[in-house]
């Protein structure tokens, strides 16, 4: 698949799959692409040319079914502030379509399992970042898309956070929900299971973190993104 | 002291929020100090207090021995500041910021060239590009340029870094070690525990307060217990499974393996032992290994967190 | 010194590379003044119009068919009275009624001269004075196509009566208008924007964290924006001589020591706006509902004062552009010296250094 803004190859015949229920890591330096590959992939736009397929849409012709089963979810925008945490459930819910009595059952049990009881009718916006961000999780996943996307999900959120927050990933990925993840913290590129690294618009390297740390003979993930990421000759986003 | 921090505290919304917390620290003469912490730990109002931007409720706070509140002036002129958001103009090129910044400073782009030039020559190819049109690391050498070009006493730098790839972060990194060699003090501030080695000292920060300062290495060595890794081929199951143990104090996921330790370190080898043994997992490995600022901040959370909770009850 | 120089360049660097601000700056002015002076200028047709005939001569029945002639005009059913002819413009059937007194003919042989009435709906003023216009060269030609046969020259005297808006606003009024709103979107919506943005981007703050004086910021922020708006003002006078045939009958220095008293105005409200806004949307969303819609509806440029209920009234004299518009259409328009509007230039002057002090004053040195 390719994505062309005139001269400028944003994303340059990339080609890869990911698995059922995979932990698919997505990463690049600034400017490599990713974000440009993974609006294709969300059916926001069209690739200049080449074939891709999510759920087994077509990327083309089926963007309304794409949209329909996957999650999205990304660290600048996941939740309205201003509305409590069940309105916000309410209305995700609402908008895939899931009627009314699961929407309150459904969502009675997220707020308990997330501990969030207390806080279940206060406005989001008076949640730490860390919880908002669990929340916004569980919000992209309400619907049980076949696959949920999520771009640099935990971003400034502290450590213990962090982990809890790959916590609720896993559970989801055993639960059979595909994760495609971006993110600048390469000790999270190591609990996917697999990670690709995108170079100047293309997929320089594909493979589990282990054997990936093999191939560059390093000993982190950190070690071989920077092998790889250093090579990139492009400076503008 | 370049920098001296005593109890500064500072609310929002009448009280409610608190975002410092009786904080104090202290930044010598050509150091690079890391205030270390989440997004909302507090080091964003730290950095506007010390530019003289917020007033503290309360606490004191001098930079290069002069008062935020009452000497505001004569510290604008000495400090260089990146703010988090800073973002340059846009709409203006390369050398134009550049420019504009050294008038605003009262100097010009030629008197202090000198320190800047390691710097301005990584985008000097670039420097009649519009800054909007620059990639994030190119942006942030910017920023860093503007922000030196009148040669301040002290640099604050907030979260320069974040958002940033791997590459540029560690490009980025290493100006700092060099401007450092010209006796610039450095306080900067990063949600990355991995940069916190990189500083000669760091206060690591939650929730509004410091809890801990010191050297990373002497951080790393008052960790109070023997951290363990241990390694196998189905990870998640021996993350529900060890954390389900009760011999097991913490566990939790760090990179390619979990890091763990155990309620008693006397007799632990024998521990691993039978852990090894009794979990029956293909590839299970443990194995001792030195904790990382991240074990550190992780374990510092989590003693404060039962903290507060027996202060509670 | 030369910070500020650098500082007010740095300033029209922003507006020549964003293409949207000098739409706004250029583009607008030119075509407000284009679409109101055509616009509105333009031909009017099927004007409705009654006949209230109390002579029932010759005289009076050869004008009134001339009138359904016309392309112009739309002959509605006769009125028998003058309530009637009031019913009918409350209605809003008519546009326009022409009366003829009793003994319209006898008048006019006898004395020579005769009058009718010409009652319009002077609320647009503009279709009024066309309406007015049309009748008045109905009775011309058919004046002059009775003099040849006759000693005596014959004439109709028209008595024009304008209802809803004696005083006729309207016309050229729009361009004092236009002015004033222009003046408002340049320095007041665009200097606010351009305070606020820098807080948006960070800036702002290491500004802040300089030697520079917080009032430079102000200075070199209004300073670009005084040049455009007078460039503007420029613009528009030359567009109003030479494309609408305006001519300016008051004394143009004075025209622009208001006008840059009033420019100072705006700026000082944008100012006040960027002080206390910490976003472009809220900044320009205040400016418009604060300033710009006031501008619009309560200085009498599109609608009549006079016919607001007092609340209105009352509201519009805080609205600097209210004064603004007064003077520049007394000067402008009407040829007026200081004389005759050095209280409305003194109210502004009081508002003026009230709007500067509160903006200096509000403007923070820290942040929050």
């Amino acid at each position: 698949m390719s994505k062309h803004f005139g001269d400028f190859k944003a994303v340059d015949r990339i080609t890869f799959d990911v698995n059922e229920g995979e932990i698919f890591g997505f990463l690049g330096a600034n400017g490599a692409g990713k974000t440009t590959a993974m609006r294709i992939l969300c059916g926001l736009s069209f690739p200049t040319s080449g074939q891709a397929k999510v759920a087994g849409y077509d990327v083309y012709r089926q963007q309304e079914k794409i949209k329909k089963h996957i999650g999205y979810m990304s660290q600048k925008f996941s939740l309205y502030d201003n509305l409590t945490i069940l309105e916000n459930i309410e209305f995700y819910g609402g908008i895939y379509g899931i009627s009314r009595g699961e929407i309150r059952q459904r969502g009675d049990a997220l707020v308990k399992t997330l501990g969030l009881d207390k806080e279940a009718k206060k406005l989001v916006g008076s949640l730490p970042l860390g919880w908002k961000q669990k929340l916004a999780f569980s919000v992209a996943i309400f619907h049980r898309p076949r696959i949920v996307f999520l771009d640099e999900p935990t971003g400034g959120v502290d450590p213990i956070t962090r982990r809890q927050f790959w916590d609720m990933i896993y559970q989801a990925a055993n639960e059979g929900i595909t994760v495609f993840v971006t993110t600048h913290y390469m000790d999270e590129a190591e609990y996917c299971n697999r990670v690709t690294v995108m170079v100047d618009g293309r997929v320089e390297a594909l493979d589990t973190p282990a054997r990936l740390k093999r191939q560059f003979q390093s000993d982190s993930m950190d070690g071989v993104f920077y092998q790889l990421a250093r090579k990139a000759k492009r400076t503008s986003d | 002291m370049m920098v001296e921090v005593n109890n500064i505290n500072k609310t929002y919304n009448e009280g409610e929020i608190t975002a410092v917390n009786n904080v104090s620290f202290a930044v010598d003469k050509g150091e690079i100090f890391g205030l270390i912490g989440p997004d909302g730990a507090g080091k964003t109002s730290i950095f506007r207090i010390l530019t003289t931007l917020l007033l503290p409720d309360s606490g004191s706070a001098r930079v290069d021995d002069l008062d935020v509140v009452k000497d505001y002036q004569e510290i604008r002129r000495r400090v260089g500041y990146m703010p988090g958001k800073f973002s340059l103009y846009q709409d203006l090129t390369v050398e134009e910021n550049l420019r504009f910044f050294a008038t605003v400073f009262n100097t010009t782009l030629e008197e202090n060239y000198h320190l800047i030039e390691d710097i301005y020559q990584q985008i000097a190819p670039f420097k009649t590009r519009r800054a909007g049109k620059l990639s994030g690391g190119m942006k942030q050498k910017l920023a860093l340029c503007c922000a030196l070009i009148h040669r301040p006493q002290v640099l604050f730098l907030d979260e320069p870094t974040t958002g940033v790839d791997v590459v540029s972060r560690k490009e980025f990194w290493e100006m700092l070690r060099k401007l450092k060699q010209q006796n610039i003090s450095i306080l900067v501030s990063t949600p990355y525990m991995d940069e916190a080695d990189l500083c000669d000292r760091i206060a690591l920060m939650q929730n509004g307060s410091i809890m801990s300062i010191d050297t990373p290495a002497n951080i790393v060595e008052s960790f109070p217990k023997n951290l363990y890794a241990a390694k196998a081929g189905d990870i998640y199951t021996l993350l529900k499974q060890l954390q389900g143990d009760e011999v097991v104090e913490s566990c939790f996921a760090f990179g390619e393996a979990l890091h763990l330790t155990f309620k008693s370190d006397q007799d632990a080898d024998n521990t691993v032992k039978r852990i090894v043994a009794e979990q029956q997992l293909d590839d299970l490995e443990i194995s001792r290994i030195t904790p990382t600022i991240e074990d550190s901040f992780i374990r510092l959370m989590r003693e404060n967190a039962t903290e507060t909770e027996t202060d509670g009850k | 010194m030369k910070q500020l120089l650098v500082f007010i360049r740095k300033e029209f660097y922003h507006v020549f590379r964003d293409r949207r601000t000098l739409l706004i700056l250029f583009g607008l002015p030119i075509a407000q003044i284009v679409l109101f002076g055509f616009a509105l200028s333009s031909e009017v047709k099927n004007i409705g119009i009654t006949i209230f005939d109390q002579a029932h001569d010759i005289n009076s029945q050869q004008i009134t068919n001339r009138v359904k002639q016309s392309a112009y005009f739309i002959v509605q059913e006769p009125a028998a009275s003058l309530e009637e002819i009031h019913t009918k413009f409350k209605e809003g059937s008519i546009k326009c009624a022409l009366v003829f007194p009793p003994g319209f003919s006898e008048d006019l042989y006898r004395s020579g001269t005769a009058p009718v009435q010409i009652i319009t709906d002077a609320s647009d003023p503009n279709n009024a004075k066309i309406t007015v216009n049309y009748l008045s060269a109905i009775l011309g030609t058919y004046q002059q196509e009775l003099n040849p046969n006759l000693v005596i020259p014959l004439q109709i005297v028209p008595e024009i009566r304008s209802l809803y808006n004696q005083e006729q606003n309207g016309s050229l009024n729009f361009i004092p208008g236009v002015i004033a709103l222009i003046f408002m979107i340049v320095s007041t919506a665009l200097t606010s924007v351009a305070v606020v943005r820098e807080k948006e981007m960070g800036t702002m703050e290491v500004l802040l964290v300089s030697p520079l004086k917080p009032v430079m910021v102000l200075i070199s922020k209004a300073v670009p924006y005084l040049v455009l708006s007078l460039l503007d003002f420029i613009i528009i006078l030359l567009l109003s001589v030479y494309l609408l045939d305006v001519e300016i009958q008051g004394s143009l220095i004075l025209l622009f020591a208001e006008s840059i008293l009033f420019i100072v105005t705006c700026l000082s409200l944008g100012l006040l706006v960027s002080n206390v806004t910490n976003s472009q949307q809220a900044a320009m969303l205040f400016c418009m509902m604060g300033m710009m819609l006031p501008t619009l509806l309560l200085t009498g440029f599109l609608f009549p004062l006079e016919n607001m209920p007092w609340i209105f009234q009352a509201v519009s004299n805080i609205i600097p552009s209210k004064y603004y518009y007064e003077i520049i259409k007394a000067v402008m328009l009407k040829g007026l010296g200081f004389g005759y509007v050095w209280k409305e230039t003194l109210i502004l002057l009081v508002m003026t250094c009230l709007l500067l002090g509160l903006a200096l004053k509000k403007f923070s040195i820290r942040l929050a």
